[in-house]
């Protein structure tokens, strides 16, 4: 632990500690554009100049001079102020100015610091360099002139993506940042480049000329578009969402956000239910709440009803429905709209236990049944990191492109049920084994021999340092699974128990993925927000909120209960999906017990305590398991950008699908 | 160098070069190469993999050699790398020709030393010789380039053209070399000074004197 001094402040600092780190540790601001926390360290900007002591009598970047014991660093000299104003007065140079027409004004590295470090005024004259435009695809514009060559997006998509698209070509001042022959950037994170660029070269092309980051409402949300629940940052500017950036969670997304999530914000304003409709003569028409309120009631359909909880609901939304149901006398629940039917009284089982922060000092990975990379590519940047670090991964299923050395054993999903030898060895020998069963491994009932491996190599321990280490995790794609499996949105058979009940009416709580043909003699109600399948399949539609548009607490896939909030209200005559099942409580005549959004929580947490607070549930011990896997394992998702119907509604992400995965090539218009 | 670019990826170059693959020497060659990294470390040989490579388009095209696009993905695909990578590396380095040349690639150097010793006679004999940077003159043979610094300075002007340099040179040995080179022969590499040999000191020996015969401590003189 050496002992540095920072301004005539004496602090320890870790060891491995660079000297910014310690002059930051001292509550010393460094400005720096090339260095990023994520990131290896590159040194090329020389922002970071401090005057260190003992060393040559010049400033040093502080960002990759290791701190030792005795330095003296100062940050307030003389020689600190006119190097920063000298290091800004070159980066100015070939940085055109044009911050009034650049996108990134207002939330801009360079314009913040040349402000608090530069000079003032310019003494160059000359002719400044200009760099046409790069393409990168239709996420990412570029405006290469401005850029500073900071190499963070070179380094993010080496280090973190691992896809190595992107590079900085030529020399000197003739270096320019690209992609190989203007590819477009096709990673599921490509986008997390424009929040790590500090300038406004890469900037987001559906967000172009939008808004001011000024005039912007920031709301704290969770993102839908997975099961990681990322933690977003809300972007509206009065009644509509403009953009979801990430906010910092080491837990969960670190500070990365998947294009998916990131760019469904145009969905939001798309293919919007916005008004009750009702079907007449086998066609939707339009009508008004005080219709379909009594429509819905004459249905009169007893304890004859069942709920199916779609992907992206919250658990509130859950909640008032099951207690609806139950007042009705049913219990006919279901989350799992495609029908799958694991067994989910024990929550441990079906929850990714290791965490996701965990699974990073993994040293033996098996993933049975999962496209980790379209299923949830902030935990695949995880396995990258475990991988880094000499783990050894193991894969059940086609071959997809992980981006580290993995192993493919097959397509089978009974390989599962006896391990080859080396796979078994290798997880038998791992002091930190982990497997992850995904979507498609639960179809093909790898749960149980999942289980049944985890328990017999101990999967669950206690790690020399005392830790405790559990290595069985299911990894879920919906944002709303975990929380509808606490509810109890599940039965046993799945949603063939609904479908054998024939209820007379169907409540669809967003649920678009169902096949409706099964519920031909019930009376679909949908409650949602978007006019996607579930809409389509529907006989009343009461208008719902999206995701955005009301507080709710979701449930990721490790279990982790998360708060999001309202940050504009639902289009026309949408409601929040909670006032809309307390009226048709109403309607049915009786009293699920809530009737403001506050006593609905505190309902909620009076039934279930693990929605008191944010953070880890804890769902006990594993069970044993057993039983045998069987059948070809096929992925889900076939399309990583049109996963929900938000997505769907999303122009940008039906681009980003028929561009990046189908090869259609987007004619630009000429400007 | 500020104009270097890349030749365009078009459907004529995949059809030209697509399917380069190493000559039977070169593959042995490259072998040799590769077998100098440690094992892990075989993209190190990227820079002399990319140097064999443009010899060997040179030796097929007749002219000094350059890497098309197809060619630098088949070094990258050799050396297992992503291909990005090996672009980096041959735009960063003025070595490596980006776009066709000439059979002599003549690059002038034209930095504070050589300039003084008359390096913009040189550039304007090459001129009147119809070379012009970034095209190949007409008959194919000429390339040109005003390069930096070469190392050289000892004996300034300079000319490097293709693997050698020519030295100590005016406008007439300049004419003198690259006459002989476009008849086809192999002119003396080199200083082009008569009695000069290397870079030693021009005429007589001017200072460092009394170090001619064996060592002397001149610090008790400074």
């Amino acid at each position: 632990m050496p002992k540095v001094t920072v301004d005539g402040v004496e602090l320890e600092v870790p060891a491995g500690a660079t000297v910014l780190q310690a002059c930051e540790l001292a509550g010393k601001e460094i400005p720096r554009f090339c260095y990023h926390e994520r990131l290896s360290i590159a040194g090329n900007c020389r922002m970071c100049l401090v005057e260190v002591k003992p060393g040559p009598p010049k400033p040093q970047a502080s960002c990759a001079l290791p701190a030792a014991d005795g330095q003296v660093i100062r940050t307030d000299s003389e020689m600190v102020k006119k190097a920063r104003e000298g290091v800004m007065e070159f980066l100015l140079i070939n940085h055109p100015l044009d911050c009034p027409i650049c996108d990134q004004g207002g939330e801009c590295d360079l314009q913040d610091q040349s402000v608090a470090y530069g000079r003032g005024s310019s003494r160059y004259h000359e002719h400044k360099r200009a760099v046409t435009e790069k393409y990168m695809g239709p996420l990412i514009k570029t405006t290469m002139t401005r850029c500073i060559q900071c190499t963070r997006c070179v380094r993010f998509s080496e280090e973190i993506a691992g896809v190595d698209e992107i590079g900085a070509l030529y020399r000197g001042e003739n270096m320019q940042i690209s992609t190989y022959l203007e590819k477009a950037s096709t990673h599921e994170l490509s986008a997390n480049v424009i929040d790590l660029c500090p300038v406004g070269a890469l900037t987001s092309r559906p967000y172009a000329f939008e808004a001011r980051p000024w005039e912007l409402k920031k709301t704290l949300g969770i993102d839908v578009s997975d099961a990681c629940g990322a933690n977003i940052r809300i972007d509206a500017r009065g009644r509509e969402v403009l953009r979801f950036l990430p906010r910092n969670n080491d837990d969960v997304n670190e500070e990365w956000l998947s294009d998916k999530g990131r760019y469904q914000a145009d969905g939001l304003t798309r293919r919007r239910l916005d008004r009750p409709w009702i079907r007449r003569d086998g066609k939707l028409v339009a009508a008004s709440w005080e219709e379909v309120l009594p429509a819905v009631a004459s249905i009169n359909p007893g304890s004859s009803i069942a709920a199916i909880a779609g992907d992206l609901v919250d658990v509130e939304t859950m909640y008032a429905a099951k207690k609806l149901l139950a007042e009705l006398g049913s219990h006919l629940l279901e989350g799992r709209q495609t029908g799958m039917a694991y067994a989910a009284d024990n929550l441990a089982a079906v929850n990714f236990n290791t965490t996701f922060a965990g699974i990073e000092t993994a040293d033996a990975i098996l993933i049975v049944g999962s496209h980790i990379r379209n299923e949830a590519p902030l935990l695949n940047v995880r396995l990258r990191k475990a991988a880094k670090q000499g783990a050894k991964v193991f894969i059940i299923g086609p071959v997809w492109d992980p981006t580290y050395k993995a192993e493919f054993l097959g397509t089978d999903a009974a390989i599962l049920n006896k391990l080859p030898q080396h796979v078994w060895d290798a997880l038998a020998h791992a002091k930190r084994p982990a497997i992850i069963v995904g979507g498609a491994g639960l179809a093909r009932g790898a749960l149980e021999p999942a289980l049944a491996v985890s328990n017999q190599l101990g999967f669950v321990r206690t790690l020399e340092d005392g830790s405790a280490w559990n290595g069985f995790n299911v990894l879920h794609m919906a944002a709303s699974r975990m929380g509808g499996l606490m509810l109890g949105y599940a039965q046993k058979g799945g949603i063939a128990d609904l479908v054998a009940a024939a209820p007379k009416l169907v409540l669809s709580l967003g649920a678009d993925e169902v096949d409706y043909s099964k519920f031909a003699g019930s009376m679909v109600v949908y409650i949602g927000h978007h006019g996607d399948k579930g809409a389509h399949a529907a006989d009343i539609i009461l208008p719902g909120a999206a995701f955005t548009e009301k507080d709710g607490i979701f449930v990721n896939t490790e279990g982790r209960v998360q708060f999001s909030e309202r940050a504009v209200f639902a289009p026309g005559q949408a409601r929040e999906d909670w006032t809309i099942l307390r009226a048709l409580a109403d309607a049915f005549g009786v009293n699920v017990g809530f009737d403001s959004f506050q006593q609905l929580r505190t309902s909620l947490v009076a039934d279930f305590t693990a929605f008191a607070e944010e953070g880890l549930v804890d769902y006990g011990a594993l069970p044993a398991g057993g039983g045998e896997a069987s059948g070809e394992i096929v992925y889900p998702i076939a399309d990583f950008y049109l996963t929900n119907p938000i997505a769907r509604a999303s122009a940008t992400l039906q681009r980003c699908s028929a561009e990046l995965l189908h090869g259609e090539i987007q004619a630009e218009a000429a400007e | 160098m500020a104009d270097r670019h890349l030749e365009p990826d078009t459907p004529e170059l995949r059809a030209r070069w697509g399917n380069f693959a190493w000559t039977e020497a070169n593959a042995a060659q490259a072998k040799v190469v590769v077998a100098r990294y440690p094992e892990g470390r075989q993209r190190s040989a990227v820079m002399p993999l990319l140097d064999l490579a443009q010899r060997q388009v040179g030796a097929e095209t007749n002219t000094q050699g350059w890497l098309p696009i197809p060619v630098m993905e088949y070094v990258a695909s050799y050396l297992d790398m992503p291909i990005i990578r090996v672009v980096e590396v041959a735009t960063f380095y003025t070595m490596y020709n980006l776009v066709p040349v000439g059979k002599f690639h003549v690059q002038v150097c034209g930095t504070t030393p050589c300039m003084l010793r008359g390096s913009d006679d040189l550039i304007a004999a090459c001129h009147k010789r119809g070379m012009k940077a970034g095209h190949i003159s007409a008959d194919g043979l000429w390339s040109f380039t005003e390069v930096e610094c070469m190392g050289n300075c000892a004996s300034a002007p300079m000319v490097q053209i293709n693997d050698d340099n020519y030295e100590d040179l005016t406008v007439e040995r300049l004419d003198k070399v690259l006459d002989a080179l476009a008849r086809g022969e192999t002119p003396k590499a080199g200083t082009q000074e008569p009695g000069r040999h290397t870079v030693e000191p021009a005429g007589a020996l001017s200072n460092l004197t009394a170090m001619v015969g064996d060592n002397h401590d001149y610090r008790g003189e400074w």
